[in-house]
């Protein structure tokens, strides 16, 4: 199906790769709003979240194809974006031959990707997720306390789109890696990524971290200065004693259905946002043998008392570091932003709570994209 | 977790692990081995399905095959459980409880109360039910709501291969008698099942389908018979909310009246007879608590009130299926809403 250079389509996502089918939930601008490229348009519901999917184009929304409530396949036809200037009779065929030749099946397997891979580090099982290929450093995802590949379901592919290899890796005690945290330390969890560098051939990388996974990327830094090549970090631990104790002893508590709906809420500025099926799946994963005791040890190591205990001085790195918080984060306090060193990019995200990569998936992407295009 | 194992190899896995884990954890039950006596090698059934197979060679003193007297082999697993052990006993159908009924309901069941809370009884019954292999009635039945009743006693009725595991799991590890009620024509179907030991605690309900318009609490293999109805009620514009209440000792009532405060139509499957069963139960629950919700009289779908027939056609028709289960839904879902 040709997609003319003035004609955008408006697709349905694929949000990871358990994701078959959307949800039309809204419609956010109506027929005939000028858009910006990243505009938002429509929000979708996957099965596990909600997220606002943006106009890949400038141009005029020209026609709203799915309905509201209406379930699509992935790559299935939500709108078409185009100039103004282009014919009603142009866009309309442009529909219609989209519907006539759409396959969901194929569209399926097109939108495959790859899959999730083991490696072993210091004899435990590591699984991680490669998308794309590049030339320079690679970007390295690194999730937190409790989290897993899966958090960067809107930014892993949107990030490798322009030319580069990114890696996300379950830290031990997380996701499908192995349950054995050793002493659950900072520092063990440098190693892991350290090795896990080692094992992939990568000298040097560019180190996203989210909360948790913030501090293990400033850690590695002081320690491994040469092997950065640039710093984003999300909602981040480590740059204040801060910490919402309620969300870390309410996660390693939480056991049944409800407790996990209310303490998955304080992650999003809009608690709405949580869908059962995200709830589940976090509760499978706690349910594992080990688990509870693997996040335990990390919480006490990390966290003891409700404080934040690894508070490292970043000021000495010479490295470009961009910073992204949500004004609304619940577990910890945007105010860390002003913790960091003179030189950081900092961009707080309204509307936003600890989870930017998903509440506010565009922004973030954007922002790292503008960022590390600077840096190289 | 890209991994698909059948039902009765979750099952198995559980078993296995459990018994890797806990070395107080032993299986026995009639051929659960190779059948005592039977010639060629031992582990040549592992349990009249299978479900026990490869059992004997990992563990060899911990797995053994009971003589054929339910009553002798059920009452050594509450004794065992009293004095140390995790035993898992297989009652093969659960329609052979008639001569063993004294061991599980009137000492396994009330130990725990009638000595103080001081004893603990944690043995697992694993056992087959449900119509539809031809087996006529004497071993076709869904005897699930006779347990329920019984004070004392957990009752576990998973519809799929990922909570079977975990119910199993978490079954061998509680404390108290629990009846687990393995459906056997679902022995057979594949799922996503982890490779790692996991619990899923007894007592939560599961919500299998979202949706607004009608709740549909369904059990065991009736979750595929009610996704398949709601499958086909979406294309029509009714939207099924479909809860699996996993376990029917304890019983997850607040999930059910959350959906139906939702909805405020209930359909309830169960592929028992129709009298003081799971079905007449729950309808019963949800009519007490939630009366002000309900838009319609809450409806049943239930084998009838005979024995499971062994010709195959009626066998087919006594089963609750798709159809009938959205006729149910159609027609609760087309009552206007109550003055």
């Amino acid at each position: 199906m040709s997609e003319t250079q003035q004609i955008s389509r408006l697709g349905m996502p694929k949000w990871g790769l358990a994701m078959t089918e959307g949800t039309v939930v809204e419609w956010l601008v109506e027929e005939g709003t000028e858009l910006g490229k990243g505009d938002e348009v429509v929000e979708v519901e996957s099965e596990k979240i909600n997220n606002a999917i943006e106009s890949p184009a400038e141009g005029v929304l020209r026609r709203r194809v799915a309905k509201e409530g209406e379930v699509l396949p992935v790559g299935g036809l939500l709108g078409v974006i185009a100039p103004p200037d282009v014919p009603d009779e142009e866009i309309d065929a442009y529909v219609e031959e989209f519907l006539e030749n759409f396959d969901p099946e194929e569209a399926a397997a097109a939108a495959g990707g790859p899959e999730p891979e083991t490696v072993e580090i210091g004899g435990k099982n590591v699984q991680y997720l490669k998308i794309g290929e590049g030339e320079g450093p690679p970007l390295i995802l690194l999730h937190g306390f409790g989290g897993d590949i899966n958090i960067w379901v809107f930014n892993q592919e949107a990030l490798s789109e322009e030319g580069r290899t990114v890696y996300a890796l379950d830290l031990p005690g997380h996701g499908q890696s192995s349950k054995d945290v050793g002493g659950g330390t900072l520092d063990s969890f440098v190693e892991v990524v350290s090795e896990f560098m080692d094992e992939m051939g990568i000298e040097k990388a560019h180190l996203v971290g989210h909360s948790m996974g913030g501090a293990v990327a400033g850690s590695f830094a002081l320690a491994h200065p040469d092997r950065v090549a640039s710093l984003v970090l999300i909602a981040s631990v480590g740059h204040g004693e801060e910490i919402n104790e309620e969300y870390i002893e309410g996660f390693i508590a939480a056991n049944r259905r409800k407790q996990m709906k209310n303490v998955l809420g304080l992650l999003f500025s809009n608690p709405d946002l949580l869908t059962r099926q995200l709830v589940n799946d976090e509760l499978r994963f706690k349910r594992m043998d080990g688990v509870d005791e693997a996040l335990r040890t990390v919480a006490d190591q990390m966290f003891p008392d409700g404080r934040q205990a690894d508070v490292p001085d970043l000021s000495g790195l010479d490295v470009s570091m961009l910073v992204i918080w949500g004004r609304d984060d619940q577990i910890v306090p945007v105010s860390h932003t002003e913790n960091l060193p003179e030189a950081a990019q900092v961009e707080i995200l309204e509307d936003t709570g600890h989870m930017p990569q998903m509440e506010s998936a565009g922004r973030t992407n954007r922002l790292i994209e503008e960022f590390l295009d600077n840096v190289e | 977790m890209a991994r698909t194992i059948s039902y009765m190899q979750a099952i198995n896995e559980a078993l296995a692990q459990e018994m890797e884990r806990d070395e107080t954890v032993v299986v026995f039950g009639e051929d659960n081995v190779g059948g005592f006596g039977s010639p060629g090698e031992m582990d040549a059934w592992g349990g009249v399905m299978g479900v026990t197979k490869g059992l004997y060679a990992r563990y060899p003193e911990r797995i053994l095959d009971t003589p054929i007297s339910e009553s002798a082999f059920i009452g050594a697993a509450a004794g065992a459980a009293c004095s140390g052990l995790r035993p898992v006993a297989e009652l093969m159908f659960v329609d052979f409880f008639g001569v063993c009924m004294d061991q599980i309901y009137n000492q396994a069941a009330k130990f725990r109360y009638m000595f103080g809370g001081k004893a603990k009884t944690p043995m697992v019954i694993r056992t087959m039910f449900g119509a539809g292999i031809r087996a006529a009635s004497q071993h076709s039945q869904s005897l699930y709501p006779i347990f329920t009743h019984i004070p004392g006693l957990k009752v576990v009725v998973p519809s799929n291969p990922y909570d079977a595991k975990g119910l199993l799991i978490a079954s061998i590890r509680d404390d108290d008698p629990v009846m687990f009620f393995e459906n056997k024509v679902l022995y057979a179907v594949e799922g996503e099942v982890p490779e790692e030991p996991y619990e899923i605690p007894l007592g939560e309900a599961e919500f299998v389908r979202e949706g607004e318009d009608v709740t549909i609490v369904a059990i065991g293999r009736m979750v595929s018979m009610a996704e398949q109805a709601a499958a086909e009620l979406a294309d029509e514009g009714i939207e099924c909310e479909i809860v699996d209440p996993r376990t029917t000792s304890p019983l997850d009532e607040e999930t059910i009246f959350e959906s139906v405060e939702n909805t405020g139509r209930l359909v309830v499957v169960d592929e028992a007879n129709p009298r003081c069963s799971m079905a007449t139960d729950i309808a019963a629950r949800v009519a007490e608590n939630c009366f002000d919700d309900l838009k319609a009289a809450p409806k049943m779908v239930t084998a009838p009130h005979t024995p499971p027939p062994f010709s195959p056609s009626l066998e087919d028709l006594y089963v609750p299926d798709p159809d009938r289960i959205a006729s149910a839904a159609r027609e609760v879902a087309g009552a206007g809403a109550r003055a």
